[in-house]
């Protein structure tokens, strides 16, 4: 076996590039072990205006809900929710707080039955002023939302200014929330 | 009672573990040392221990033994006998407990059988191969214990994710993990290597056969999961460059360049520095991809069950095991001399160019599957598909393929081109017209160079046996030809696949028909079915090909009730010239039914070419092992004759 100890200086220095790559390599993804990924995707369409959509009324008793009616000049919240998603029934008291502040609250039911929702607004209350009946989730992609429930503040001009992924659970929720949908009345 | 034998079993085998590293450190300080003649029989009881520990696994699994938390979890006494076993495997501590039955039974065989080493270079390499395991036992025993138990046992377990409960399924986890885990032993032969500064042609030898084997196991894994992705999930498509097939794509990668590396430091004693590398990337390679799946740092489709801590602890592995092969790599690759020179245009510089390009595929794939991971870090959100990693992968895959078609003809050390011009000129001149001829009839530019150059090498991979008497070709000749004929094979149902795929999304009433390619297509039925935990949706379809004799398709909408899911199963038609592929979805309004269906041209030739690959390997490893076999019988009799001559 022939070993040559006289390696120029330059190559032995090289060798040790693998070991810095490596380095790297577990320092990227120990940054990502420890720092949890947010899975939320956030819409695409946050600060763009709606897209266009007529929803007929989800049920009896409510008007549905159209484009139109959410540029007429007052801020928003459209709570894309349904009557068979339990998260949706937990969220009901915290869209009815945020109605006593003043907040119009509409809806979209996502592929929902009008007896179901019935049940549902009779069971937990009825913070809407308005239900849409998205049937087949077209409204719900079109605006960027990947499930039940999630919210959107939208201004006065029919924009998207907020999204709100998820459950509506926490006194910082709802400030975040109502402070979006200050701003957007400004 | 079974469990607590698994694990008793499992302990002891970490135990001789423990003695395995201590001894065979002690005995390469002094060769003298009492622990040096223990070391290879430890090795051989620790693996036949774990073999145990993993029968008793799978006999929990097979009496469904609720006692035991994963049986529990992870089967159901209602389930077929053959996913039953499978579930040992299916699941996260299962199939550790798997890969280090692998280890320790690859560590056991490199023990009793491998006698071509320096008695040094042995001890290392299976000191190597204890510390390896040692960090897998504390995994196992600490974080992932198999055998934890239930108390209360419950009434009945919690069934196994439906998708996996697929005959298919049942073999390719094991099969793959033969593959990534044999690497370790490449791994350890690299690090022995490197520690007794014995890198030499003996050790190129005595490594061969076991990435070899390693890579034949990787080969078929592979190919088996591409097929069960394809009918499985329902998507029509093959490979999606998902994290998980990354993971076991990028150690495939590795493993390939090393095994031609490793014969041109057996046949040239070149290329040293360079193969103990790869023999370190390459079961990084398999360490690295099981974190990524492991660890949920990646998304993936494959879930696996993720727990952070779980991931800290792999990390924690991987950078003691790989760092530590690194440093040495460092500190000692300096001393191992380069070794023989060689000609630009040499069979050796083909093979260096090989593993440049095969390297730069490994190096995309990686960097594609790490890229989402930095972008987060760095505050943005990207995914890497199929537009990145084909055309990054097809800059360096093309090239190297063409040298591919010249490479195997070239004389080691030294050759002319001018030589080989006759019989050069004809695949390049297939490859030319036949890419040609696709760009002008509109097919895109990467299934025409796939289409070309396939046809090509199929011509080219022949041309090592022109000239020769076939009776007197050798074995692993005979193999290098099959498995470049089937990487010719494979590309060629990759390029007619994306160049000829004919697709039709439909919604359909009972009794109407519709054309897909050449196919005329008729939904005849929907009919319940009912099956041992499921109950199905079928549709009977009536598929003719040109008007031809009625193929009877039934692809089936399953809902599993354990755990509850609905799962498609598809249809296949298989013909000569390309398969049908058919997919029951859901109801759509006015009583219609949707249907999915492909005509894929020639596709199945992608699995053919690669069960040809792994079968080019194998006979490599017979025609290597059988030769060693008889020059170990008769350099023992020569032996035996002086022996007795000199009494």
């Amino acid at each position: 076996m022939t070993t040559r100890e006289d390696a120029p200086p330059g190559s032995r220095w090289a060798l040790w590039a693998p070991l810095g790559l490596f380095a790297v390599f577990v320092a990227i993804v120990l940054f990502a072990l420890l720092v949890p990924a947010n899975r939320d995707i956030r819409s695409e369409m946050v600060g763009k205006p709606m897209p266009a959509f007529n929803l007929r009324a989800a049920t009896a008793g409510l008007p549905g809900l159209a484009r139109a009616d959410l540029s007429n000049g007052k801020p928003h919240l459209v709570n894309i929710f349904a009557s068979w998603c339990v998260p949706c029934a937990v969220e009901a008291p915290m869209l009815a707080e945020l109605k006593r502040a003043g907040v119009d609250v509409v809806g979209i039911a996502i592929r929902d039955r009008p007896d179901d929702l019935a049940l549902f607004l009779k069971r937990n209350g009825n913070p809407f002023s308005r239900i849409g009946a998205d049937d087949s989730s077209h409204v719900q992609f079109e605006i960027g939302s990947s499930g039940v429930p999630e919210s959107f503040v939208i201004d006065g001009k029919g924009v998207i200014r907020y999204q709100h992924i998820g459950v509506i659970q926490t006194r910082g929720h709802i400030d975040a929330i109502l402070a979006a949908i200050k701003e957007a009345g400004a | 009672m079974i469990a607590t034998l698994g694990l008793a079993a499992l302990w002891l085998a970490a135990a001789l573990a423990v003695l395995q590293l201590i001894g065979s450190v002690a005995a390469l300080r002094r060769s003298d040392n009492p622990l040096g003649p223990v070391i290879r029989p430890a090795a051989a009881v620790q693996g036949a221990l774990v073999a145990i520990s993993f029968a008793c696994l799978i006999a929990a699994f097979v009496e469904t033994d609720l006692s035991t938390k994963l049986v529990a979890a992870n089967s159901h006494s209602l389930k077929p006998m053959l996913f039953k076993v499978a579930a040992t495997w299916g699941n996260h501590e299962g199939s550790m407990l798997l890969w280090v039955t692998i280890m320790a039974l690859g560590g056991a065989f490199v023990a009793l059988f491998e006698k071509r080493l320096p008695e040094p270079a042995m001890l290392a390499t299976l000191a190597a191969q204890a510390f390896v395991s040692l960090g897998f036992y504390a995994f196992l025993l600490i974080a992932s214990n198999p055998f934890a138990r239930l108390d209360p046992v419950p009434a009945e377990g919690q069934g196994l994710n439906p998708l996996l409960q697929d005959p298919g399924l049942a073999f390719h986890p094991p099969t793959l993990y033969i593959g990534y885990v044999g690497l370790s032993i490449a791994f350890s032969f690299a690090v022995g290597a490197l520690i007794t500064r014995e890198v030499t042609p003996a050790f190129a030898r005595a490594m061969r056969p076991w990435v070899l084997g390693a890579w034949i196991f990787l080969t078929l894994g592979i190919v088996a999961g591409s097929y069960w992705a394809y009918y499985t999930l329902g998507w029509g498509g093959w490979w999606f460059w998902d994290p998980v097939e990354n993971a076991s794509l990028m150690p495939w990668l590795a493993a390939t360049a090393l095994l031609h590396s490793v014969s041109v430091l057996a046949a040239r004693n070149a290329l040293r520095a360079w193969t103990v590398m790869l023999g370190v990337i390459a079961f990084s390679m398999s360490m690295i991809g099981t974190f990524l799946v492991r660890s949920g740092v990646l998304v993936s489709v494959h879930a696996f069950a993720v727990d952070p801590l779980r991931g800290e602890f792999i990390l924690a592995l991987l950078a003691i095991n790989i760092g530590a092969a690194l440093t040495v790599f460092a500190l000692r690759a300096g001393s191992v001399a380069e070794g023989e020179r060689f000609a630009v245009t040499s069979r050796e510089a083909a093979l260096v160019f090989n593993n440049v390009m095969l390297s730069g595929i490994l190096g995309i794939v990686l960097i594609g599957t790490l890229y989402p991971l930095l972008a987060e870090a760095l505050g943005a959100r990207v995914s890497v598909g199929p537009p990145y990693f084909n055309a990054a992968s097809a800059i360096f895959a093309i090239p190297m393929l063409l040298v591919l078609m010249v490479g195997p003809l070239l004389n080691w050390r030294r050759d002319r081109l001018g030589r080989l011009s006759g019989r050069v000129w004809l695949p390049f001149g297939i490859a030319l017209v036949a890419s040609a001829f696709a760009l002008l009839r509109g097919v895109g530019l990467l299934p025409s160079l796939g289409l070309g150059v396939g046809l090509a090498l199929i011509a080219a991979s022949l041309m090592p046996l022109f000239g020769r008497k076939l009776r007197t070709v050798k074995l692993p000749l005979w193999g290098m030809v099959l498995a470049h004929f089937g990487a010719a094979v494979a590309l060629l149902g990759m390029a007619s696949d994306s160049a000829f795929t004919r697709e039709k999304l439909i919604a359909m009433n009972v009794g109407q028909s519709v054309e897909v390619g050449p196919w005329q297509i008729k939904l005849a039925s929907i009919s319940p079915v009912a099956g041992p935990n499921w109950t199905a949706l079928q549709a009977g379809i009536e598929a003719r090909y040109a008007g031809g004799a009625v193929w009877r398709l039934a692809p089936q909408q399953r809902a599993f009730w354990a755990p509850p899911q609905q799962v498609s199963h598809s249809a296949l038609a298989t013909r000569w010239n390309g398969q049908l592929y058919v997919v029951l979805g859901e109801q759509a309004e006015g009583g219609r039914w949707q249907l999915r269906m492909w005509w894929k041209p020639f596709v199945i030739l992608i699995w053919l070419g690669g069960i040809l690959v792994a079968l080019g390997g194998l006979l490599s490893l017979v025609g290597r092992v059988a030769s060693d076999v008889r020059r170990f019988t008769a350099i023992g009799k020569i032996a035996y004759r002086r022996a007795r001559q000199g009494r």
